[in-house]
């Protein structure tokens, strides 16, 4: 854990969205009896070692319009994927690409790579550009579209750390993370920020 | 939503700064008094058009896990094993697909042990297999959209 107490509760402070005030920094700092000036030189620190992956606006896709989502899944040979997943992650249409496990023989497909669009048929040519760019190395795809958005929350850390105990199989027990919200912590932002809505 | 609203939500997807008036600071780049951007980013979480405005939080640098799991469940007892899953507090997001695996979520925990718990107790629950598709290189991460 690269966060100590002080830095744990600037994240539980600020999780669910910056104060709306001229000076919301000091705001967080009055809230948790820090200086401004240690809330500042934290968040900047968390930002520059890439706990904060970014301060800023979160649009709702869907809201802006982008209904289609679409996540499609490629089969590319394992001694190419890396290079495959580069060349299409440099797309810049696209905006996620992981390389995930196959799990033969229901899933073959390694490549994913998360595909907005406004319509059905802008996601279907953003595929079929890809699908020109992987050229040979595309043995099979899919795209797997959203029609539900059935929970959208992110990962939002408990006020307090969870007690280090164990259970009988040496597991910690109950959650480490609270109730729902907007997305906080977007964790990967994978299918999500997309919002998938019908169609 | 207005030119204006549009051209603060492109500009503002990232690099708000950290001083004493950020909203200032912002808002003078964009042209635009503090107190308006103000307003208009409240307008905008009210309706929904920002699902919110702040730091965003990577998981896996607070010592945390993310992954991605599916489950195929037939049609008639999907909404069963929806809530089920969805009653998890690690599920973070959770969509339906089209597609034979048709249930795709994503579980942020505090901890990478917690991962295998949740997902064996999700297995346990819905009785289906949880398929765990696991990251294993990210490429890119980071869309900007265009408002």
């Amino acid at each position: 854990m690269s966060v100590d107490a002080a830095d744990r509760a600037i994240i539980v402070a600020t999780q669910a969205g910056l104060p709306l005030v001229p000076r919301p920094y000091h705001m967080i700092a009055a809230r948790l009896g820090l200086a401004p000036e240690e809330v500042m030189r934290r968040i900047a620190r968390m930002q520059a070692e890439g706990v904060i992956r970014r301060i800023g606006a979160v649009p709702n896709h869907y809201a802006l319009g982008y209904r289609a989502n679409g996540m499609s899944v490629w089969n590319v040979p394992d001694a190419r994927a890396r290079a495959a997943g580069r060349r299409v992650g440099a797309v810049d249409f696209v905006s996620h690409c992981y390389l995930r496990p196959r799990r033969p023989p229901e899933w073959p497909y390694n490549l994913f790579v998360m595909v907005h669009g406004r319509s059905r048929a802008e996601v279907e040519r953003r595929v079929g550009e890809i699908a020109r760019l992987l050229g040979d190395d595309d043995h099979g795809h899919e795209v797997l579209y959203s029609t539900r958005i059935l929970k959208k929350t992110g990962l939002r850390l408990a006020a307090e750390p969870q007690p280090e105990s164990t259970d009988e199989r040496g597991r910690r027990p109950g959650p480490g993370v609270a109730g729902p919200g907007s997305a906080a912590v977007a964790p990967d932002e994978r299918p999500g920020r997309a919002g998938g809505g019908r169609g | 939503m207005d030119d204006v609203d549009r051209r603060l939500i492109n500009a503002l997807q990232g690099g708000f700064p950290v001083c004493e008036r950020p909203y200032a600071e912002a808002a003078a780049r964009l042209g635009l008094g503090e107190n308006e951007l103000i307003e208009r980013l409240r307008r905008l979480l009210a309706r929904g058009v920002l699902s919110r405005f702040g730091p965003m939080y990577r998981a896996e640098r607070l010592g945390g896990a993310v992954t991605l799991a599916a489950l195929r469940v037939p049609a008639a007892d999907v909404e069963r094993v929806a809530a089920a899953v969805n009653g998890f507090p690690e599920v973070a997001h959770h969509y339906e697909r089209e597609h034979a695996l048709n249930l795709w979520f994503v579980l942020a925990t505090e901890t990478p042990a917690r991962v295998e718990a949740v997902l064996g107790e999700i297995e346990r629950r819905t009785g289906y297999p949880v398929y765990h598709l696991p990251k294993l290189e990210e490429f890119y991460v980071g869309l900007r959209l265009r408002a």
